[in-house]
């Protein structure tokens, strides 16, 4: 009797079941993970996109971007990645080595949207491993100069230094002028970037033979890092970088007058800093050694596609979708994220958009951080070390040895696979 | 014999269990700090090399991993016997007869306990904010200058224990109440018919009586502090200069962050040897003092 209860009960729960699976719609659903602001905004563009392709469902996951990257890597570990993702164009090489991305050549040959020739050069390359293609860029990032322009005019600027020397003749006006405040702002204390770019802008290639070993202790670096180090050593960049609780508020007090930074501060210095202060602030391309543009990093997110995807057509979809230039411009007004299509910026937006100009200038003159798994961790070291060095607790060229000691340790197992098997 | 194949059957299901999800892992973690195993290896197993004691070798020599040693000791050695000394304080008030309301104290004291850390740390991020905290606004009431609690490499780690006390002494406190009820009455009415005072009675009466207890909450407190991760992970991220790195954060971020998971195990395998002698070295000294 009882058995008899629970068989039927079982059969009953069984068509209930059977009931609710014949409710979900038919479409192909893709998991499609984006992080932090990209990921609460781009869901907005789904609909069209759906619209467009009824046989398709998007399913976007808003992953914390501080959380990003080991997610990623716990859901390869346990084979639950979703069908694709933005990926930040440094960590591509990562998951190539992983095998988890598929090889975008291909589908790109096929494709008449997607081409080459549609993106900046030197963020498309970022994608670019052992001439093969993983990524294809979503939007880009780069760091130029943020000044206040009202500052620099009190010392006789009326426009951004253009070279190292003029960069230095004008912090040491600007100390003399201002004794109390500093004429730049590194963030030594958590970001890599600046000490990073001072390299790149000296052309050095950051590590050496086929980036198996650390070349921070050749003559570019060296030079760049003492460079860097005279902004601390005179007095034109302060040191203690933890005083500073809210650069927004420093800028406006113009406790600095000049700042590294990326595409998001556009907004947000527009947003932040007091209305009488809009006017006085400006970006400019880096000021190169030589009186050329300096070269910057090659920044931004890719979109990707898993290997282990069982939609890839749908996906390459998507990703084609992203990419034309009207869904890169909506993109852009609703994160702030600068398009990765040249075309996108022919719009009157952006334009028409003064702070935006001198990054449509810098990203001609981009290189991507070598294409090497370890390099998050190695930038960690160089970020450790410049900072050490501008609390002079290292010399220049001491520093940058120890540097590339410890960076050494990190590659060996790259040079046992290049070299040694 | 017989019987004795019956209790492994009845114990079967508890040993199967334990040597599914404890003893295998720990293996295969020891196996792992003997591998180089990292992201490549992840991609393609062959990229996995045996070498030896290599990675006990690189940790002796990466002083990343003194300073997080450093600061996990000073974080112990601080931290831990001011917990405790709190702790018995705390239990010491709520046993004494002239304290009112005890049950909303006993109450208030071990909230902290229970609420989550990621909560709390949101609320003492504002407590230890330079410019607009509570704590710099009571220092500068006595003149003290503001100090950027979390900022600044010397103020970091005091900040960071002095929250894991608040945190966490609640447990011991309840601990050492149940401690100081099993102590006789009787004893404590005896000394003072013989004239001992109050200080005399704690130190000849309570001391003594609580030990057993003492050691089980040291010995607890000390292997707790020595696994501190959360406190930093979500205040400072080991921030700044490193100076709030632990061991745990240290292993963390080599294994999950860089994915060097050979280094990372043979962290966890010295943090056990550190767990495991300081236990010991607890026990010996408290039977040296006749407990």
């Amino acid at each position: 009797m009882k058995l008899e209860t629970f068989a039927k009960y079982f059969i009953l729960w069984t068509f209930l079941c059977a009931g609710c699976g014949g409710q979900t719609d038919k479409r192909t659903e893709i998991v499609f993970w984006a992080f932090g602001v990209e990921g609460e905004n781009v869901a907005k563009l789904m609909p069209e996109f759906e619209r467009r392709h009824p046989d398709i469902k998007v399913r976007v996951q808003m992953i914390p971007w501080n959380a990003a990257h080991e997610k990623l890597l716990t859901a390869f570990a346990g084979r639950s990645l979703p069908d694709m993702c933005q990926l930040g164009n440094t960590w591509v090489p990562e998951f190539r080595v992983l095998n988890a991305i598929e090889d975008l050549g291909p589908w790109v040959s096929h494709s008449t949207t997607v081409r080459d020739s549609n993106f900046f050069p030197g963020i498309w390359d970022t994608n670019i491993l052992d001439t093969l293609l993983f990524g294809i860029p979503w939007y880009v990032d780069t760091r130029v100069l943020f000044y206040r322009s009202d500052l620099l005019a009190k010392v006789g600027y009326s426009r951004a230094p253009t070279s190292w020397d003029e960069w230095f003749d004008l912090s040491a006006k600007l100390k003399k002028q201002f004794p109390q405040n500093y004429a730049v702002f590194y963030p030594t204390n958590n970001e890599w970037v600046p000490s990073v770019i001072f390299g790149v802008m000296n052309h050095s290639s950051l590590l050496k033979h086929l980036n198996t070993l650390g070349n921070f202790s050749g003559k570019e670096f060296v030079e760049a890092m003492h460079a860097f180090h005279d902004f601390f050593r005179n007095g034109w960049a302060p040191v203690k970088t933890m005083q500073i609780v809210n650069i927004y508020q420093a800028f406006t007090e113009g406790y600095f007058a000049m700042y590294i930074s990326g595409p998001w501060n556009i907004g947000e210095f527009s947003r932040r800093l007091p209305d009488s202060l809009q006017g006085a602030w400006l970006t400019a391309p880096l000021p190169g050694p030589d009186g050329n543009i300096g070269t910057s990093l090659a920044g931004g997110s890719s979109l990707v596609m898993f290997r282990s995807s069982k939609h890839r057509p749908e996906v390459w979809k998507l990703i084609e979708y992203l990419s034309e230039p009207a869904q890169q411009l909506a993109f852009y007004q609703l994160t702030g994220n600068l398009p990765a299509t040249v075309e996108a910026w022919h719009d009157s937006a952006l334009a028409n958009n003064k702070y935006a100009a001198a990054f449509f200038t810098q990203l001609r003159h981009v290189q991507a951080t070598p294409k090497v798994p370890e390099w998050e961790q190695i930038a960690q070291k160089v970020r450790e070390y410049a900072e050490l060095i501008s609390m002079d607790q290292f010399a220049v060229e001491e520093g940058l040895a120890a540097l590339d000691r410890e960076v050494n340790v990190i590659l060996e197992k790259r040079r046992w696979l290049v070299y040694g098997q | 014999m017989g019987s004795k194949r019956a209790v492994f059957f009845f114990l079967a299901p508890a040993l199967v269990a334990i040597g599914v999800f404890f003893f295998i892992p720990v293996i295969a973690a020891f196996v792992l700090s003997f591998t180089d195993f990292d992201i490549y290896a992840l991609g393609n197993l062959d990229y996995a090399r045996f070498i030896g004691i290599k990675n006990y070798a690189q940790l002796i020599g990466d002083p990343l991993f003194w300073k997080a040693l450093k600061n996990t000791l000073y974080f112990l050695l601080l931290g831990g016997p001011l917990s405790i000394a709190v702790s018995l304080v705390a239990a010491l008030m709520l046993q004494s007869k002239l304290v009112r309301f005890k049950s909303f104290f006993r109450t208030a004291y071990f909230a902290p306990v229970v609420t989550t850390l990621v909560a709390v740390a949101v609320v003492w991020r504002f407590v230890y904010h330079p410019r607009f905290g509570i704590l710099n606004y009571v220092l500068s009431l006595l003149g003290i200058g503001p100090i950027d609690w979390l900022g600044d490499s010397q103020w970091a780690m005091p900040a960071i224990i002095l929250m894991a006390v608040w945190k966490n002494f609640g447990y011991n406190m309840v601990i050492f109440i149940a401690g100081l009820q099993n102590i006789p009455d009787e004893l404590y009415e005896a000394a003072s018919i013989d004239g001992a005072g109050t200080l005399r009675q704690f130190s000849s009466i309570t001391v003594p009586m609580l030990a057993p207890t003492t050691l089980y909450v040291s010995i607890i407190t000390m292997i707790g502090y020595f696994q501190l991760f959360a406190e930093p992970y979500v205040m400072t991220q080991g921030g700044p200069l490193n100076s709030t790195l632990s061991i745990v954060l240290l292993m963390y971020q080599q294994g999950f962050r860089w994915w060097n998971m050979g280094y990372s195990a043979a962290l966890a395998f010295v943090l056990f040897a550190f767990i495991l002698a300081g236990s010991l070295l607890q026990s010996r000294v408290q039977k040296k003092w006749g407990v």
